[in-house]
């Protein structure tokens, strides 16, 4: 890898040893790309508070210096930890203290995030602890690069707003967060923006359930590469490109679509792709059966204990339609309900008067985290119902659960009846 | 024998066994760091351990705590002995960076289809060389 001379003097310690060691990992890291160079960012979102027992066992050793070396920059030491270069925000990490006694998170993680939380503020780390940062407030524009983990986040950012990042780690996050550095490679340059797959919606893609189940299908079908979507959809908003997203970067590993007319970069079908157009998988009725039916295939039975919504999290226009639809009913006795927001909006809400509507039927607003975040779900919980395609296809695997996915109304109905009893529509 | 010839993404040499997985694999929520093993439920992997193995995967796929996880198989003891991919990504390039085990990637054949579970590898990460020897 080509590197400025600015670069050779961080490598070689002239502004400290943690940007040393942020710049060796960025080096070890580029070369495994096989980039050519870095190049400047000025906005990293990472994690970095997010508890475990190996951190735990890190900040016992040598503090929270240790913990970021170790696991943030890859580095064997426990060196100084400086101010961040440029602008971070922590992603979405552990339940905090007002989840105490809600929800069954170990108290010595939340009193471990608390101490985080106060370090790395400190060191300028915005502490915004959601996966939807584009939500409340780090909004990048169009051709910005970007240093951004978490894969819902990563797409939106690419495809949505038009900035340029790929799907990076806690070690890379760290490292561009004391250098302003990220590898120049993939989505950062603009050959590799292009569309790869071309998919027409030939069934009528027409609300939030249907947005995720086209991504999920998307996802699947081009694994990492670039779908280009045309055809029968009504024009998105936020939520349903967040859950289109979301969904095609967790059954491939989606980073960048385009959809013709909408998102910035494919202003026509023609533009999406460089070169000729190509012919087009169709995503007709039988395939969206077929979807809905394989995000379906982790549920027997119809016992519903847990109902979870808001993955990614819930914008305040998600969250006041769970109120609506929540609005003078009152949950079964033997299910719970959360629904997962940005702390920053679950601000909006309170004031708003949604979440004492959402409280008094019995369920929870939660902020921070999630479920398969801090891999904790209420007590008992053997069977869970949500409209997020995201959580349907990982929480089986990471608490052992039964799933069932489908539409808000169909996920408040087990929410009060304690039954699933959706379908597609 | 066979040999088949890639470019370095972490350098390093080493023997060992090949566990072959022709599915990409998530890293968070799709491994136990803790015990090495892979617990994606619907993996053909499913509960299979890749400690001390030459893991042989097509790529890497979902959240971006992939590096994070399998770097913390490296701080548990239970990584696996070296990494062969068939598709650079940043998840799969930082892991291996990560977790510190001699890597390849972008062979002259695809691995996932000529190297099969339980073959003996060399796999020379400096040279961009992995020797296959069936038993």
């Amino acid at each position: 890898m080509i590197l400025t001379d600015e670069e050779k003097a961080m490598r070689d310690g002239a502004e400290g040893p943690a940007v040393a060691a942020a710049m060796d990992l960025l080096i070890r890291y580029g070369d495994a790309l096989g980039a050519q160079r870095l190049c400047d960012t000025r906005n990293v979102a990472g994690t970095s508070t997010q508890p475990s027992p190996l951190k735990a066992k890190l900040v016992a050793e040598g503090g929270w210096h240790k913990a970021f070396a170790v696991l943030n920059l890859d580095c064997d030491d426990a060196i100084e930890i400086p101010d961040m270069r440029v602008p971070t925000c922590q992603l979405q990490q552990g339940f905090g203290p007002d989840s105490a006694g809600v929800v069954p998170y170990p108290k010595e993680f939340v009193e471990l995030q608390s101490d985080a939380e106060a370090f790395y503020g400190r060191r300028g780390v915005n502490i915004l602890a959601t996966c939807t940062p584009y939500q409340v407030g780090n909004l990048p524009v169009r051709g910005e690069h970007c240093a951004w983990m978490e894969s819902s986040a990563v797409v939106y950012c690419n495809s949505v707003l038009g900035a340029r990042t790929n799907c990076e780690g806690g070690t890379s996050t760290g490292a561009a967060s004391l250098t302003g550095k990220i590898p120049c490679w993939g989505n950062h340059l603009a050959e590799n923006r292009f569309g790869t797959h071309h998919i027409r919606v030939e069934s009528g893609v027409r609300d939030f359930l249907d947005w995720g189940m086209l991504g999920y299908f998307a996802g699947e079908l081009v694994q990492d590469q670039r779908p280009v979507v045309t055809g029968e959809f009504t024009r998105p908003d936020l939520v349903d490109l967040k859950h289109f997203g979301a969904a095609a970067a967790s059954s491939g590993g989606v980073e960048l679509y385009h959809l013709p007319g909408i998102t910035p970069e494919a202003p026509t079908v023609e533009a999406a792709f460089d070169g000729p157009v190509p012919d087009a998988v169709v995503y007709g009725p039988r395939e969206r059966r077929a979807i809905y039916e394989k995000l379906n295939d982790q549920g027997r039975s119809t016992d519903v204990d847990f109902v979870l919504l808001g993955c990614p999290h819930a914008s305040i226009d998600q969250i006041r339609a769970a109120a609506r639809a929540l609005d003078g009913k009152r949950l079964h006795s033997g299910t719970q309900l959360w629904i997962m927001a940005p702390r920053a909006l679950k601000a909006v809400a309170d004031r708003s008067g949604y979440t004492a509507v959402i409280e008094k039927a019995g369920g929870k607003l939660l902020a921070d985290s999630c479920p398969a975040m801090s891999r904790v779900a209420p007590p008992g919980t053997k069977v869970f119902a949500t409209d997020s395609a995201k959580q349907a296809h990982y929480l089986p695997a990471i608490l052992g659960v039964e799933a069932w996915f489908g539409s808000l109304e169909d996920c408040v109905d087990a929410a009060v009846t304690g039954r699933w009893r959706g379908g597609l529509r | 024998m066979i040999t088949l010839r890639g470019r370095t993404v972490v350098p390093g040499v080493v023997e060992g066994e090949a566990l072959v997985s022709h599915e990409t694999i998530s890293g968070w929520g799709g491994i136990d760091p803790a015990t090495g093993t892979i617990t994606e439920r619907r993996h053909e992997l499913c509960g299979v351990c890749f400690t001390g193995k030459i893991l042989v995967f097509p790529g890497a796929k979902g959240s971006s705590g992939w590096s994070g996880f399998f770097q913390s198989t490296r701080l548990l003891g239970t990584a696996p002995l070296g990494m062969i991919f068939t598709v650079t990504t940043t998840k799969a390039a930082l892991g291996a960076v990560v977790t510190r085990v001699p890597t390849l990637s972008d062979l002259d054949q695809d691995p996932v289809a000529v190297i099969r579970t339980g073959d003996h590898l060399r796999l020379d990460a400096d040279r961009g060389i992995v020797e296959i020897t069936r038993g």
